[in-house]
């Protein structure tokens, strides 16, 4: 098998003519968004090798993916919102069970604009503007801050990386843009949460975040509750470059729509001694492609990569994570649980590559996997690939089945069969979950409740 | 009665190893059956509790008068029946203090008693039992030595207050220490409205909890019942002495 960074496996030949996207439709977007003739040629690049670059031939099943599809929700004048009466049944169920206000409601379904976070964000901006931080959406990002955004846009992730990397350069819209400047320690989490400032984004969003030399982040992506996705795919990208001495935490729970096709790219640079820690949690989605990735590029790099995975009826999540050590002295800690449920699918895919120059490396791997019943299939595939004879690495891989007599040691002390199963569940999420910020993790834990109908709030 | 088990026949995998057992168990009693090993011990405490790998093919099982094979494990712990395990299973992730409130939310929904309220329920009891209490916050058995787990078995038991608790081999594997704290939890659960039953292949436990009954089990059946001069009979001249 031939693996590179970019992919895990090789690639078909077979192109998808998309006639809906056009050059024509990704100059009015351009021009709509009154970008510079830089951004305007990334996108025209991007569609093009879009168009040439065949589909992964790893991963989903993708064939039921009609790009064409989201184009009339990638037209500038077009009606993207959509109302509250139009959101399927079982997000909607969702939303009254976790009791998301009826505001609240309105921005997620798209509709209305975050009137209620306005101020708040206001206020945090204020306060951070004066550390000399920037926290923007990514449109205002590339108009007031041309020069920053040029230098690292589509730069840790290039828009021939692959086909939806491509997908996203020409189409891209929304997505925060934060830039912390040398040494400061932002005392408090950022969430993109605030950052949704126009309906219907948030399907194609970039993060672009540079962390200054000694500076420390903590960035909390999206929301808990259910994203509904107008169109039925999600291609947003994550562009992370962590400086000397930084420290960056990037925290993320993905539950979008069970409709939705999630493929994602998630990926940082990290300087020398600076330390890049990914938490994710993924629930949603009918179909992800999600494998965060770091590459240790300066001396002493660390990264830590904390995953959970939760694939239920009719998903298949293909998640995974991806260290490249390019320097010596770097260090990487891969914890990756996977939960299959009721027929679902959970398919871990890790690469782990050191460098020949990158002598002295420590890193662990672990992946585990519980399957809850005879229906549902968890898969691991993790690849290592140590080019040097110094490097220290561990690696583990546990895939099993729920143990009844757990179930029964529960069960004799009162627990319901559901109960049980989730506090199992919910044991075996634990270090991962409690990583995250302590309301993602509480819902995280009553999502997976509600999937098995037990009472656990 | 409290419990009354009639003419109980129970299959594991196929093979008879319950063959007509007959118990009664009266409110405040303290009985002990010994038996050698895979004379069906386990089989029967895990029957009692309603574990369905064991099938029932003949009998019945009483619970205050009403029968309980109808009901699943959990509606039995709800009803006042509590197993303590030989091997208790490590659950990962999971605090004892975690569940235990759950557990007894679960089991006494009447009670409700703040985390609060039971952070000190579970503390004293704990303190009582001499179990230290950094056990609490600990993953449920994960690390225990099998001391360790025998102590937290009692530690739920008092905690979570049944009316009938059956001990399986719940003095296996103790040194001398464990088993005297092990058999005072015993003591501190036993109360006039409350029984226990207790199996065991040794008299040592016996000697420290002192039972009103002793039963001799073997190849599926109570053969002799008496009192603790039985357990002194047995442990010195064997099962074997009762085979004919």
């Amino acid at each position: 098998m031939n693996k590179s960074i970019q992919t895990f496996g090789n690639i078909d030949n077979t192109v998808e003519s998309t006639p809906g996207l056009s050059k024509k439709l990704i100059e009015k977007i351009s021009l709509s968004k009154d970008e510079p003739d830089w951004m305007r040629r990334l996108r025209l690049k991007s569609l093009e090798i879009f168009l040439k670059k065949p589909n992964p031939n790893f991963g989903v099943d993708i064939s039921d993916l009609h790009i064409n599809e989201i184009v009339p929700y990638l037209k500038p004048d077009a009606e993207k919102s959509t109302s509250w009466d139009e959101v399927p049944e079982d997000i909607k169920n969702t939303f009254e069970k976790l009791g998301i206000p009826e505001a609240e409601r309105k921005v997620l379904a798209g509709v209305g604009a975050q009137y209620d976070s306005e101020v708040v964000y206001q206020n945090i901006k204020k306060q951070l503007s004066k550390l000399g931080v920037i926290f923007l959406d990514m449109e205002s990002a590339v108009k007031e801050y041309p020069e920053i955004v040029k230098r690292y846009f589509m730069h840790a992730v290039p828009p021939n990386d692959h086909k939806f990397a491509a997908l996203h350069g020409a189409v891209w819209s929304g997505g925060s843009f934060v830039y912390i400047p040398e040494n400061v320690k932002v005392p408090m989490p950022l969430q993109a949460y605030f950052m949704m400032a126009s309906p219907g984004m948030g399907q194609f969003e970039h993060t672009l975040i540079v962390v200054g030399k000694g500076a420390k982040l903590h960035f909390i992506e999206g929301c808990s509750a259910p994203q509904y996705s107008v169109s039925n795919l999600h291609s947003g990208m994550v562009e992370i470059y962590v400086e000397e001495g930084a420290t960056m935490r990037y925290s993320t729970i993905q539950n979008w729509s069970k409709n939705t096709y999630n493929l994602n790219t998630k990926r940082a640079i990290v300087d020398k001694d600076a330390t890049m820690i990914w938490v994710s949690g993924s629930i949603g989605s009918a179909k992800t492609m999600l494998y965060p990735a770091s590459i240790l590029k300066g001396k002493g790099a660390r990264a830590e990569h904390m995953n959970i995975t939760y694939a239920g009826r009719n998903q298949h999540l293909d998640t995974g994570s991806k260290v490249v050590h390019l320097a010596p002295y770097t260090s990487s800690k891969v914890d990756a649980r996977s939960i299959s449920s009721n027929g679902g699918w959970a398919f871990y895919r890790g690469l782990l590559r050191v460098s020949q120059m990158a002598h002295h490396v420590k890193s662990t791997v672990e992946c585990s996997a519980l399957m809850m019943d005879d229906e549902s299939t968890s898969s691991t595939l993790p690849i290592i690939e140590i080019m040097n004879n110094e490097a220290d690495v561990g690696h583990e891989a546990r895939i099993g089945r729920i143990k009844e007599e757990q179930i029964y040691y529960l069960m004799s002390r009162g627990l319901s069969e559901d109960d049980a199963k989730a506090l199992i569940v919910r044991g075996f999420m634990a270090p991962i979950v409690k990583q995250l910020p302590l309301e993602y993790a509480i819902e995280f834990n009553r999502l997976v409740s509600m999937n098995f109908e037990s009472r656990l709030g | 009665m409290l419990l009354e088990i009639r003419n109980l026949h129970v299959e594991v995998e196929g093979k008879e190893v319950l063959k007509g057992l007959n118990l009664n168990i009266n409110p405040g009693e303290t009985h002990a059956i010994m038996g050698p090993n895979g004379a069906g011990k386990t089989t029967l405490a895990s029957t009692i509790m309603g574990n369905p790998k064991y099938m029932i093919t003949d009998g019945d099982i009483l619970f205050e008068g009403k029968s309980i094979l109808e009901m699943t494990v959990d509606e039995r712990a709800k009803f006042g029946i509590f197993q303590s395990f030989q091997y208790p299973e490590e659950i990962p992730g999971v605090k004892l203090r975690n569940f235990l409130k759950l557990a007894y939310d679960t089991v006494h929904p009447d009670k409700k008693l703040s985390v609060f309220d039971f952070g000190d329920l579970i503390v004293k009891q704990a303190d009582k039992l001499k179990i230290d209490r950094s056990f609490l916050d600990r993953y449920i058995n994960v690390g225990f030595s099998g001391g360790e787990r025998k102590k937290s078995e009692i530690l739920q038991l008092n905690v979570l207050n049944p009316k009938l608790a059956v001990l399986d081999e719940t003095d296996s594997g103790l040194d001398i220490d464990a088993l005297k704290i092990v058999s005072d939890g015993i003591k501190n659960f036993a109360n006039p409205k409350v029984s226990v039953l207790i199996i065991t292949h040794y008299q040592r436990i016996l000697d420290h909890v002192k039972p009103d009954f002793v039963h001799v089990f073997m190849n599926g059946k109570i053969v002799k019942t008496g009192g603790m001069e039985i357990a002194s009979e047995l442990e010195s001249n064997g099962y074997e002495s009762l085979t004919v």
